[in-house]
C-alpha cells in the first residue's frame, strides 16, 4: 500500500519536474526578457545591470530552482500583453471555469450514470438502444459544434439565450459567482450542455457495459433470492461494483473537462482560463502560457492522485493487497 | 488478375466479410466512407470551382444561400461563403484536408507508437521502463490538450514565418504526439507476450539480429490490434485537427479544413448564414460517425473473445 502511494507520489514528481522544466526552457529560450524589458537606447551597462538585477548572469540550473522557488510562491511574473501580474490573471479567471466545469459534471454525472443503469438493466429495451444510437452521436459530434448548434437555436433562431459572456456576475470576495442571479444561470447553461455532453455520453456507456457485466454476476442472483426490492438491487448491490472504473473514467474525465473547457470557453466566449489561454497562445503571451502549463499539469497530478486514493475507499480489498 | 479474383472469393468467404454484410451500420459507414474518399481524392477534379483561384470567385456572389432557398443560385447548390466561394467547392477541399491530416497523424502516431512499444517489449530494461513512464506522463493528459499545447507552443518558439511554412508538419506532428501511448502499450504488451515463442526463439537461434526479428517476425503478430486502435483513432486525430482548427490553431488558413470553414462560419453567425457554418459541421459529424462506427465494427469483428 505504502508502496503503491509513494509510487504515484514519484510518478507526479516527475510530471511536475518534466512540466517545470519545459515552462523553464519557454521562459528562457523565446527571446531575451532583458530585450524585451529595455528599448533600443539602453547601453550596454545597464543591461548587464538588469540581468544581473533579474538574475539572468547565473548558471542555468541556479535560475530554475529560483523559478521553482517563485512559482511554488504563486509568482509567475507580468503578463506581456496586459502587464496584469499573472497570477492576478489566473486567479480572476477561475471562478469562471471552475463554475462551468462544475455545473457541467455534475450535470454529465448526474444524467449519464443512471442512464447507463437503465440501459444496462435491460440493454434489449427499446428506450436502452435509442440511448446507445443517441450516444454514438454524441461521442461523433465535436465539442464546437453542439455549442455553434446551440446557439443557432437558442440564441440566433429563438432569442432565449446569450450566446457570449457570463450574465452579471457578483463578486464574494476574491471569488466572483454568476450562479446568484438569473442572468447568470440564463448564461451558463448552453456552455454547460455543450461542455457536458461529451463526457455524459462517456458515463452513460461506461455505466451501461459495466452494469451489464455485473448484472450477470452470483451475488446479484443471491440478492434477488433474498428477495430485496429491485431499486436495493440495482443501486446497492450492482452499481456500487461498477463504481471503480466508473470513479477512475470520472476523475480522469474531470480533469479533461478543465481541458475541454478551452473549446466551450472560445465557442461562448466564457472569460475563463480557455479563453485566456487561447489568447495568450494567439500573442505569445508566455508567462501566462507557463504559468497556465504548471497549473494544468498539477492540477493533472492532483486529480490522479485522489483517483488513486478514492479507489481504496471504494474497494476495500485494495486496503490490505498490494 | 487471376490472383486479385482468388483473393476475392477467399475474401468474401472469410469470417470479417460475413459479420460486415450481417451488420446494416458497418456497411452504411463503410459505403459512406468510400463516398468520403471518393469525394476528398477528386476534390480537385470534382468541385464546381476553384475556391483559391482569385479569377473565378466574384466577390458579388458573397453569401448567397443554398440553391432551394430563396436568392440562392442553382450554380451555387450550398450557397457561397463570405468571400464569393462556392461553398460545395470549399468544403471538397476542406474534406480533403481534414482527412489529409487525419491520415497522416494517425500514421505518424502508429509509426512511433509501434517501434517504442516492440522496442520497450523486446529490450526490456531501463529501455522499456523510460519508454513506458514517458507514455504514463502522457497519458495524464488528454490528448487535445496535448496536441493544442504541442502546436501553440510552436507558435511562442518558432518564428512566425518559419511557423506558416511548417503549420501543416506541425499540427501532424502535434497530434502524433498526443496519441501514440495507445499503441505503444498495446503492442508492448503483445511483444511481451510474443517474445518467448518458440518461433521468436528459433528466430534468434539462427542468428537474426534484433531489428529483423521484430519487423518481420514479432510485427506482423501485433497488427491486428493496431489496426483496430488505427480505425478508431482516425476519428479522433480528424476530430482534434478540427478542433484546432476552429481554435485558430491549426492549418493554415491558405489551405482551410472543415474545422477552419466552421470558424469562418462561426465568425458571420449573427448575419443569418447559417449555411456557412451549418454545412461543414454536418460533412464533419457525418465522417467522423462513419469512421467510429466502422471502427466499432471492426473492433467487435476482430476481437476473438466476443466470437
Amino acid at each position: 500500500m505504502l508502496r503503491f502511494i509513494l509510487g504515484r507520489l514519484a510518478n507526479g514528481l516527475l510530471v511536475m519536474a518534466v512540466v517545470s522544466l519545459l515552462s523553464f526552457a519557454l521562459f528562457n529560450f523565446t527571446g531575451d526578457p532583458v530585450n524585451n524589458l529595455t528599448g533600443d537606447s539602453a547601453t550596454l551597462a545597464e543591461k548587464q545591470q538588469l540581468r544581473a538585477a533579474l538574475g539572468l548572469d547565473q548558471p542555468l540550473p541556479v535560475q530554475y530552482l529560483k523559478f521553482v522557488g517563485r512559482a511554488l510562491q504563486g509568482e509567475f511574473g507580468v503578463s506581456y500583453r496586459n502587464l496584469e501580474p499573472v497570477s492576478q490573471l489566473i486567479l480572476s479567471r477561475l471562478p469562471a471555469t471552475l463554475e462551468l466545469s462544475a455545473v457541467a459534471a455534475l450535470l454529465a454525472l448526474g444524467l449519464g450514470i443512471p442512464m447507463g443503469v437503465y440501459a444496462g438493466i435491460r440493454p434489449r429495451a427499446l428506450g436502452a438502444r435509442g440511448l446507445q444510437t443517441v450516444s454514438l452521436i454524441g461521442v461523433s459530434v465535436p465539442s464546437f459544434v453542439t455549442g455553434i448548434g446551440l446557439i443557432l437555436l437558442f440564441s440566433v433562431g429563438l432569442n432565449w439565450l446569450p450566446s457570449y459572456g457570463r450574465g452579471e456576475v457578483v463578486q464574494l470576495g476574491a471569488w466572483s459567482t454568476g450562479l446568484l442571479g438569473a442572468s447568470g444561470w440564463k448564461a451558463i447553461v448552453m456552455p454547460a450542455i455543450t461542455l457536458a455532453l461529451f463526457q455524459l455520453t462517456l458515463f452513460m456507456r461506461l455505466t451501461r457495459t459495466q452494469m451489464m457485466e455485473v448484472m450477470k454476476s452470483e451475488y446479484i442472483k443471491f440478492a434477488r433470492a433474498r428477495g430485496l426490492r429491485e431499486r436495493a438491487v440495482h443501486f446497492r448491490h450492482a452499481l456500487r461494483n461498477t463504481l471503480i472504473p466508473i470513479i477512475t473514467v470520472a476523475g480522469l474525465q474531470l480533469g479533461s473537462m478543465v481541458a475541454f473547457s478551452i473549446i466551450t470557453e472560445s465557442v461562448f466566449q466564457w472569460p475563463g482560463l480557455g479563453l485566456l489561454i487561447i489568447q495568450a497562445i494567439t500573442f505569445s503571451d508566455v508567462p501566462v502560457i507557463a504559468a497556465y502549463l504548471l497549473l494544468v499539469a498539477a492540477l493533472f497530478v492532483l486529480i490522479n492522485a485522489v483517483v488513486d486514493l478514492l479507489y481504496v475507499v471504494v474497494d476495500p480489498r485494495l486496503r490490505v493487497a498490494r | 488478375m487471376q490472383t486479385l479474383v482468388l483473393r476475392l472469393a477467399r475474401w468474401r468467404q472469410s469470417d470479417l466479410a460475413w459479420s460486415l454484410v450481417r451488420s446494416p451500420e458497418a456497411v452504411a459507414s463503410a459505403l459512406l466512407l468510400i463516398v468520403y474518399a471518393v469525394l476528398a481524392l477528386g476534390a480537385p477534379w470534382l468541385a464546381p470551382q476553384n475556391p483559391f483561384d482569385l479569377a473565378t470567385v466574384e466577390l458579388m456572389d458573397a453569401r448567397l444561400p443554398p440553391a432551394w432557398l430563396e436568392a440562392g443560385q442553382l450554380k451555387y447548390l450550398l450557397g457561397t461563403d463570405g468571400q464569393g466561394r462556392d461553398l460545395v467547392s470549399v468544403m471538397l477541399h476542406g474534406l480533403r484536408m481534414s482527412l489529409l491530416v487525419g491520415l497522416a497523424s494517425t500514421l505518424l502516431a502508429m509509426l512511433i507508437g509501434v517501434t517504442l512499444g516492440l522496442v520497450a517489449g523486446y529490450v526490456g530494461g531501463w529501455v522499456d521502463n523510460l519508454i513506458m513512464r514517458a507514455a504514463d506522463v502522457q497519458l495524464s493528459f488528454p490528448a487535445i490538450l496535448v496536441a493544442l499545447l504541442v502546436d501553440g507552443l510552436s507558435r511562442t518558439v518558432l518564428p512566425r514565418e518559419l511557423q506558416q511554412q511548417l503549420s501543416l508538419p506541425i499540427v501532424v506532428l502535434a497530434i502524433a504526439l498526443a496519441t501514440w501511448v495507445q499503441y505503444a502499450r498495446t503492442v508492448r504488451g503483445v511483444t511481451l507476450v510474443e517474445k518467448n515463442r518458440d518461433y521468436v526463439n528459433a528466430a534468434r537461434l539462427i542468428g537474426m539480429g534484433r531489428a529483423r526479428i521484430l519487423a518481420r517476425h514479432v510485427l506482423p503478430n501485433v497488427l491486428s490490434p493496431v489496426l483496430v486502435i488505427a480505425t478508431l483513432s482516425i476519428g479522433l486525430a480528424v476530430l482534434t485537427e478540427a478542433t484546432l482548427s476552429f481554435l485558430g490553431l491549426g492549418v493554415p488558413a491558405t489551405s482551410p479544413s472543415l474545422g477552419t470553414l466552421i470558424r469562418l462560419g462561426n465568425e458571420v453567425l449573427f448575419s443569418g448564414e447559417w449555411w456557412i457554418t451549418v454545412m461543414p459541421g454536418l460533412m464533419l459529424i457525418g465522417l467522423v460517425l462513419a469512421i467510429n462506427l466502422f471502427g466499432d465494427w471492426l473492433r467487435d469483428a476482430l476481437n476473438p473473445r466476443l466470437k
